[in-house]
């Protein structure tokens, strides 16, 4: 069973604090790191393969730097790994995202599963797993939770939703976003370890792909940031002063009035 | 588009370094530069006193196509009962479709759906419905199918859907053939008084910063919106809509995923998203069996319960409790958050309701910032004898 893996390099924290008298952020010691969500994407993949044999394969579309997520990514089980990277995907929105990570999946080719992970921390879209099934024509099921069979050119996954879960069978080849119910992600092995540092990592440019250029990068990009801002909180509460039988008092009077209790 | 920086005019003052949500600047020689990862979004220009950044925005190569009128909400059902959501989107889309003189229309997909006259009550103009017993499960590949189908022949400008679990799913898919953007989870949705556009306003970086964005030339522009995030308004019974039946076309589109059975989660007695008044508790519980001081509250209440993040992550209770960034947003009438510090990733998910009532025994939890009132004391002194007051009725 051959698999490809999206993973995106995010900054480490959305945590960014914001200087209260500047108003502007604080970035002290932000590095980058694997999404989180994609973690688990990675794991089923390499999960998947101990169970059936074939390859892992993960991508991802970035700056060079995020050549150093891809090697830890071997060090977790990947069999390869392949960075997307060129000037000309700069200001990808969704929409651009998922057409040229589907012309680096077509590229690969031979494969039966694409797994993205639920949603990224810093984009927090959840909508490049999506677009990136309808870009290859394929069958699409989010939020899966388990796999539970794998046979015959299908799959059958259960898959979150509000109130349970549903129990789904899609064919193969197939994208599926995952949840962080799947699975624990490993650490990197030492074996991993060793691979990682001597791994290759192909870059593949615009021209590798052989991209549409209308469709990649800003100009392929349908949705503009024109704006960003801080918002702001100001806080207008009241400090319930007392021992715990006043505050509760005041409270219950409070709610009273409010005509909530 | 382009971005650069005026060497002539950049004094090296760093400001721009500090307002980068990407924190791609760097001073060089005291000249900025700007690393790879930009995506153009301007705070660093905006920052700069000295005009020393410069975005290029080329002529557009193609006007948006002026065919496109009128705005649309996906009307979501579940069994048959449309959910709330799709209210809320039909109050802030009768707004929009009011404000750019056009129509509103409700499109809805399923199998005897009750209550679709509701969708005219709550302002659509005209409501498409497609009734086959083929839809009565969700269906994403018909789903998504058969709304392209009907945006192509209709042409709206704006096509809005709640950012509930399905249509998360399936909303970016029918984006993604019409090759327009999607813009997700907003929580504010005008229209720009000079160009027309919708300007779409959402928060990145798990509520840090605010975003708005533009579909400035491809049709429709289109967005999702969580539960809770927008009032509905209150409906108008003698408001009458027309319903368009439109049949589907059961030999051109099916459905390749098949849904084999559904277990519905049995803890999750009360919805969370629908729910009044809501009790939470956090990390500050310490173990899973202190959840009963929630549960008793919340019992004397009549109260849904919620969690932060760290109690689920632990087992204590189900994920279906979880509320914030990546769990429910909700808007109760009243929100008590017990030993909960108060993350901006849990606030994304509860800072709209009426009243927040903070209970923590730390007098620095940011939770207070939100909160309309503020109890500092230990919860577990605190929650029994909030409870046993409302029981004994005084
Ligand atoms: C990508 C991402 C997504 C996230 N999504 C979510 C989300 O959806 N929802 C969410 O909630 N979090 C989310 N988080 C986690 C979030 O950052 C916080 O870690 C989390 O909300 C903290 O939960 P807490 O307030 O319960 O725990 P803590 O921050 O540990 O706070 C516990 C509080 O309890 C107080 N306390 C302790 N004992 C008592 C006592 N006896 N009486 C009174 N008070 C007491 C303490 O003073 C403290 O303020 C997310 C994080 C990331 C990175
Ligand atoms: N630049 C990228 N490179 C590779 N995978 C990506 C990229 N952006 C998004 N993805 C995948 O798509 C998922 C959803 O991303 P998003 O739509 O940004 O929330 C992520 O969890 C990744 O698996």
């Amino acid at each position: 069973m051959n698999i490809i893996v999206c993973l995106k390099q995010v900054p480490g924290t959305t945590d960014v604090k914001i200087d209260p008298e500047t108003n502007t952020l604080r970035r002290e010691g932000i590095e980058n790191v694997v999404n989180p969500f994609d973690t688990y994407a990675l794991e089923e993949g390499v999960r998947l393969r101990e169970r059936f044999g074939g390859r892992v394969t993960v991508i991802s579309m970035g700056p060079p730097q995020a050549e150093d997520m891809l090697r830890e990514a071997v060090s977790c089980g990947a069999d390869e790994a392949i960075l997307i990277s060129d000037r000309a995907f700069a200001g990808s929105d969704t929409l651009a995202t998922s057409y040229t990570l589907s012309c680096a999946v077509n590229k690969i080719g031979d494969y039966d599963l694409v797994i993205c992970g639920r949603q990224t921390i810093d984009g927090d879209t959840g909508q490049v797993g999506p677009e990136l099934s309808e870009v290859l024509g394929l069958p699409f099921v989010a939020y899966v939770s388990k796999i539970t069979e794998v046979a015959d050119g299908k799959m059958v996954l259960e898959r979150m939703v509000e109130d349970g879960h549903e129990v789904i069978e899609t064919p193969l080849p197939a994208v599926i976003t995952v949840v962080k119910e799947i699975n624990v992600p490993r650490l990197p092995s030492l074996r991993g370890i060793t691979k990682a540092k001597r791994a290759e990592i192909p870059v593949w440019t615009a021209a590798d792909l052989g991209v549409d250029e209308g469709r990649v990068g800003l100009t392929g990009s349908a949705t503009w940031v024109v704006e960003i801002f801080f918002p702001k909180r100001v806080h207008q509460g009241e400090m319930l002063e007392g021992d715990p039988d006043s505050q509760v008092d005041t409270l219950i009077e409070k709610l009273r009035e409010l005509k909530i209790a | 588009m382009s971005i650069r920086i005026e060497i002539e005019q950049c004094t090296g003052c760093g400001s721009c370094v500090d307002v980068c949500p990407f924190g791609i600047i760097e001073i060089v020689d005291d000249i900025a530069q700007i690393g790879e990862g930009c995506n153009l979004c301007g705070a660093c220009r905006d920052a700069c006193t000295f005009e020393a950044i410069i975005i290029e925005v080329p002529v557009e190569a193609a006007p948006a196509d002026d065919a496109y009128r009128g705005v649309w909400v996906y009307a979501e059902q579940q069994d048959g009962q449309l959910k709330g959501v799709s209210y809320e989107l039909l109050s802030k889309g009768r707004e929009l479709a009011d404000t750019l003189g056009t129509e509103l229309c409700a499109v809805c997909f399923g199998h005897n759906v009750a209550d679709v006259s509701r969708l005219a009550a709550y302002g659509a103009d005209r409501v498409f419905l497609i009734d086959d017993p083929a839809l009565a499960k969700q269906q994403e590949d018909i789903y998504a199918a058969e709304l392209v189908r009907l945006i192509r022949e209709n042409k709206p400008e704006i096509v809005l859907a709640g950012a509930t679990s399905f249509g998360r799913a399936f909303f970016p898919r029918v984006a993604a053939v019409l090759k327009t953007g999607l813009t997700a989870d907003c929580t504010g949705l005008e229209i720009d008084p000079e160009t027309g556009l919708l300007r779409q306003t959402r928060p990145t970086f798990g509520g840090n910063i605010m975003a708005t964005i533009l579909c400035r030339t491809r049709r429709p522009q289109m967005s999702t919106v969580r539960p809770r995030v927008f009032k509905r308004n209150t409906p108008d019974k003698t408001r009458q809509g027309e319903i368009i039946k439109v049949d589907f076309d059961k030999e051109r589109v099916t459905a390749r995923t098949r849904l084999l059975d559904f277990v519905r989660d049995l803890t999750e007695r009360v919805k969370l998203e629908d729910a009044d008044i809501i009790v939470s508790g956090g990390r500050g519980l310490g173990k899973p069996e202190n959840f009963d001081v929630i549960r008793a509250l919340a019992n004397a209440l009549g109260a849904a319960v919620g969690s932060s993040r760290p109690p689920v992550d632990e087992g204590w209770i189900p994920y279906a409790h979880q509320v914030g960034q990546t769990g429910k947003t909700v808007c109760p009438k009243l929100y008590i958050a017990c030993g909960i510090s108060g993350a901006v990733q849990h606030l994304a998910g509860m800072q709209t309701a009426d009243i927040i009532v903070a209970i923590n025994n730390d007098p620095n939890a940011p939770i207070f910032e939100v909160a309309t009132y503020g109890l500092v004391g230990d919860l577990f002194k605190i929650v029994p004898l909030l409870t046993e007051r409302l029981k004994g009725g005084q």
